[in-house]
């Protein structure tokens, strides 16, 4: 299925790119910004998304795939509700795109902040974030099951569990690992990815869910060990990172015996209203971006996951989601008033 | 020795002309951002991230953590000069920086600033270059509980330092709690106090709530008694730095205790904003003078400055070492890193040698550049005050809501700037100290969540605060911090009563 | 808030005591209010989010009160707050600088700092036309400059901006 929508995706890309080099001849119709592009980010600085935009506004400045200045602003309050109202209320202002994390779906369902993703207008998928899941390298825990059979020893609640925020990816990713394996965890929320995984390096928490952007220093300081990852498939990159192994020989959850699959989306929204030239205009640039080195280079290191969808299957591919996080958080009791 | 033949490997580096030109460029861009409330550091190696890509690592970094230095200076400028913290770390100084400025002595407050600043820094990097990776294991002891234990320990030393109504301080501070814990709960993930305003998701922004209570409201005092700033007699003239370096050294031991404060909150991390805080209250107790404090003490300004710069600077290196930024600059700082495909974590000193070295390099020469550069400018900045009443007041007022505005990019926060502005004109005539309120809008909500955190994980046992030597200790000093002042408070108090009757 | 008492030319100390120590009692009770709204209890995984901030608001509450008393108590409604004079001082900033902040949303920043500058300057200031003129237009274009272009920070535009093309 996905694999499908990949090979679409490169197809309208062709197809878009090949629109972009006849755009003079069409030039009535193409839109372009003719002031800066404000580019938030509905979360704080130094965070997965943060860096993800900021990398984009690099790239977009260093290959000058833009006329007018691209400018990021972090709106993080209210788990990111600033960033999304901001957005929303933007209607008619095509100068004004998003980075979505998963708090697209959850924030609205956990605090009722008034808005939807069906509020702005879907523009692309740059990629999936991958969630690994793991423990302090001093702990004897090789396997899944040698850690899931010591969460089972321990007194219900003993064992801690580190993530990124409360009611959010890390969080959902935690209660269904609970009910896959019969376990219980102590959840703790902390601010950023990178202190959950200082917190496991420290001691101060027993396993984490952290991105592998957001561990993978700490994994080849030999402080973490991965256990599995959280995908269907294994990971495809093949470059070593610690002791032989690369990303590509952690084994998936659902091998071990853990049943669940769970993938961030990073995407890109723009205002609600926005015309086909606009989002198109959008599109292009994007499929210009994830051409560069600078952005290959960012997938490597962060190990994602770069299926790219445009269009229909986008809004399909959120909307699936919606409803799963819907599902996911009732089952959680994490929904706004529940 | 290894260190040090890297350490003049550095140098080597550093000292090529590109670099040290792109270094002057860094400072001066950061004391720019730092004299203007509402750019913060974090703007700035922000901005100026993609226009670096076409230097090498090495260059980039130098330029962006010469912003860093120059941000750190010019925090200062505005707080002694207007009663305006352009940094959070910076409102400590008002506290005797703009005092000092209003009895004209401008030049003296921005020289030992200034240096104060340097020797936290020089102080702050001898510790990186000499022991980095002993502190770096020391920075991962620091859990939830640990956390709590350093933001109670900066809040005893801190509180009832007032000679204020002890009532009117507890109001305040606890407004200040309040404000802090408007918008979501971290830790459960809710909303609380917003009352279903939008406005109120981000929460009171404490820049915002110090804009408003220190600057404008320091302009509608200064309206009410007669419109001038009373710093017009500030020499003007490079001896005020000689003269006041003369008299610097007497502080030494005020100084020293403020580098080891910074550098453990640079490292741990919770930042110059409490290590400054921390350092002022324990100078103001220690000192004999302590009694001026914060009516133009000189040794009120060299403490938190000091603390600051040298927390600035250390918070660094968990960032290189463990790739957890000790600040929203260092944050930004290590999106940089990913970008040049440097990766930082305990790897990066082993790994990347040449440019960590050129880093730690550049710390020594970027600081002493931008002591250089910020001394010369001292009588220029103190000249400022020599403009009228009536041009400067009103473009304070804008440059304070531009400040307001970009915190969140919300003219609702501008709107609230001018209440906390009124709210501070009042509260200051009517004797409600405004520091404590602004300490726990700083510190209430990482406080908030580090005590929650640690009572996650021990499942609502309070005795995780005591359950380490490390954190045991911690809280203890805190006790101690508290108690001393109640015990001084009520010394004092049985004084004056026997000095009454007879 | 506060009335003139007396013969002293400005509202007495006391009276802006007074009414301070009740606003902060009004605030406190906000404060409690929204705490219990999202839960005061000790849950068994420590405090729940209305914990804190209800113990805050009690804190105020019983403090002001304290602070209430003793006004009342040692209110004499003898030594003035601020003459009127003084208190005609600070709303010749209050009063502008509040229509400065009312009207930034739908004028932009720029527009609105060059009226505030120029009102504070030939009102205040008394200073010439010409002077006025210079200083109110040259500070935002500078903050023009320094913000959007080389920082790339924007700041409210209204519609003239938009005019402009900006």
């Amino acid at each position: 299925m996905k694999r499908s929508f990949l090979k679409f995706g490169f197809g309208a890309a062709t197809l878009m790119g090949a629109a972009c080099v006849f755009a003079p001849v069409a030039a009535q119709a193409a839109w372009e910004p003719t002031r800066p592009v404000e580019f938030i980010i509905p979360a704080g600085t130094g965070g997965g998304a943060d860096q993800m935009a900021r990398a984009i506004q690099g790239i977009v400045t260093k290959h000058n795939l833009m006329k007018q200045p691209m400018v990021v602003i972090n709106k993080a309050g209210g788990a990111g509700g600033e960033g999304f109202l901001d957005v929303k209320a933007s209607r008619g202002n095509p100068h004004k795109i998003i980075i979505t994390l998963s708090n697209l779906f959850t924030t609205p369902l956990a605090t009722g902040i008034p808005f939807s993703w069906k509020d702005l207008t879907p523009v692309a998928m740059l990629a999936l974030d991958e969630f690994v899941l793991w423990v302090n390298a001093e702990k004897p825990y090789k396997t899944v099951k040698e850690y899931v059979d010591a969460v089972k020893k321990a007194p219900p609640g003993s064992m801690k569990m580190g993530g990124t925020g409360s009611k959010q990816e890390d969080q959902i990713i935690t209660v269904a690992l609970e009910k896959a394996t019969g376990t219980k965890f102590t959840y703790i929320p902390y601010r950023g990815g990178g202190e959950v995984a200082v917190q496991l390096v420290g001691g101060h928490v027993d396993s984490t869910v952290n991105n592998p952007i957001e561990a993978v220093a700490q994994w080849r300081g030999g402080k973490v060990r991965p256990l599995c990852v959280f995908d269907g498939k294994q990971l495809e990159y093949k470059d070593v990172v610690a002791d032989g192994k690369t990303w590509a020989d952690i084994p998936t959850c659902k091998s071990q015996g853990v049943d669940m699959e769970y993938l961030m989306l990073r995407g890109i929204f723009t205002v609600p209203g926005a015309t086909k030239d606009q989002v198109q205009y959008y599109v292009d640039l994007l499929q210009k971006v994830r051409e560069t080195p600078e952005w290959k280079d960012l997938m490597k290191n962060g190990a994602f996951n770069t299926t790219f969808m445009t269009g229909d299957q986008y809004a399909k591919w959120v909307a699936t989601e919606e409803a799963r996080h819907q599902t996911l958080m009732k089952e959680a009791g994490f929904l706004a008033g529940q | 020795m290894d260190e040090i033949v890297n350490l003049f490997h550095g140098f080597a580096t550093v000292l090529q002309p590109f670099n040290i030109l792109v270094m002057v460029v860094g400072i001066v861009l950061g004391i720019v951002i730092g004299v203007l409330p509402g750019l913060g550091g974090a703007n700035g190696v922000a901005i100026l991230l993609p226009l670096t890509f076409s230097m090498s690592p090495t260059s980039a970094i130098i330029m962006l953590s010469c912003i860093y230095w120059g941000a750190l200076f010019g925090g200062a400028i505005t707080s002694i000069l207007f009663n305006i913290p352009g940094e959070p770390w910076a409102v400590a100084t008002t506290f005797d920086g703009h005092p000092m400025s209003q009895q004209g002595k401008a030049g003296e407050a921005l020289t030992a600033a200034f240096t104060s600043s340097f020797v936290g820094a020089l102080f702050a990097v001898i510790m990186i270059t000499l022991v980095a990776p002993l502190v770096a294991r020391f920075a991962l002891q620091f859990g939830p509980a640990e956390k709590f234990a350093v933001y109670f320990l900066a809040f005893c030393s801190f509180v009832g330092l007032s000679k204020e109504p002890p009532f009117k301080t507890i109001v305040s501070m606890m407004i200040g709690f309040a404000l802090a814990s408007v918008g979501l709960d971290a830790v459960t993930g809710q909303l609380r106090l917003t009352f279903g305003f939008t406005h109120l998701l981000t929460g009171f922004d404490f820049l915002i709530a110090v804009i408003g209570l220190f600057g404008i409201g320091e302009i509608l005092l200064t309206m009410e008694e007669g419109l001038s700033f009373r710093g017009k007699s500030a020499k003007i003239n490079l001896r005020v730095v000689l003269q006041t370096w003369k008299e610097l050294p007497k502080y030494w031991m005020t100084s020293l205790r403020s580098c080891v404060i910074g550098c453990w909150m640079g490292v741990t991390p919770a930042g110059a904003t409490p290590a400054s805080f921390m350092s002022y209250g324990i100078a103001k107790r220690m000192s004999k003078r302590g009694k001026n404090f914060g009516h133009g003490e000189i040794e009120g300004v060299v403490a938190p400055e000091t603390a600051a710069h040298a927390a600035g600077t250390a918070a660094l290196l968990p960032m290189l070492s463990l790739g957890v930024p000790g600040s929203p600059t260092a944050a930004v700082l290590l999106g940089g890193l990913l970008i040049w495909g440097l990766q930082p974590g305990p790897m990066l000193f082993v790994e990347q040698k040449e440019f960590v070295w050129g880093l730690i390099a550049s710390m020594y020469l970027g600081n002493f550049v931008g002591l250089l550069i910020v001394l010369t400018c001292v009588p220029m900045l103190a000249a400022i005050l020599r403009i009228p009443f009536s041009i400067i007041a009103p473009i304070i007022l804008v440059l304070c809501a531009i400040g307001a505005y970009t915190v969140n990019n919300s003219t609702f926060d501008v709107v609230m700037m001018l209440v906390f502005g009124v709210l501070g004109y009042i509260l200051k005539k009517t004797n409600y100290p405004l520091a404590p309120l602004v300490l726990a809008i700083v510190l209430g909500k990482m406080a908030e969540e580090s005590f929650r955190q640690a009572l996650l994980g021990s499942q609502g046992g309070l005795g995780v605060f005591f359950s380490n030597g490390l954190v045991g200790s911690i809280m203890a000093l805190g006790l101690i911090a508290l108690f001393w002042t109640v015990i001084q408070n009520v010394l004092t108090r049985l004084m004056a009563m026997m000095a009454k009757p007879a | 808030m506060a009335k003139a008492k007396g013969d002293i030319g400005g509202p007495a100390h006391d009276a802006v005591e007074i009414g301070v120590a009740i606003a902060m009692v009004v605030f406190g009770l906000i404060v409690i209010i929204g705490s219990v709204q999202v839960g005061i209890g000790w849950g068994s995984d420590g405090p729940r989010a209305g914990f804190l901030p209800f113990y805050m608001g009690l804190f105020i509450v019983g403090s002001s009160l304290v602070n209430l008393w003793n006004a009342f108590r040692e209110a004499d409604y003898k030594t003035p707050f601020a003459e009127w004079g003084q208190l005609y001082q600070v709303l010749m900033v209050v009063v502008p600088t509040a229509i400065y902040v009312a009207i930034i949303p739908y004028t932009g920043i720029y527009l609105a700092s060059i009226v505030l500058i120029a009102v504070f300057m030939r009102w205040i200031g008394g200073y010439g036309w010409k002077m006025v003129a210079a200083l109110s237009v040259s500070v935002p274009l500078v903050c023009f400059v320094v913000f959007e272009r080389w920082f790339l920070v924007p700041l409210p535009k209204g519609p003239i901006e938009e005019w402009l093309g900006f």
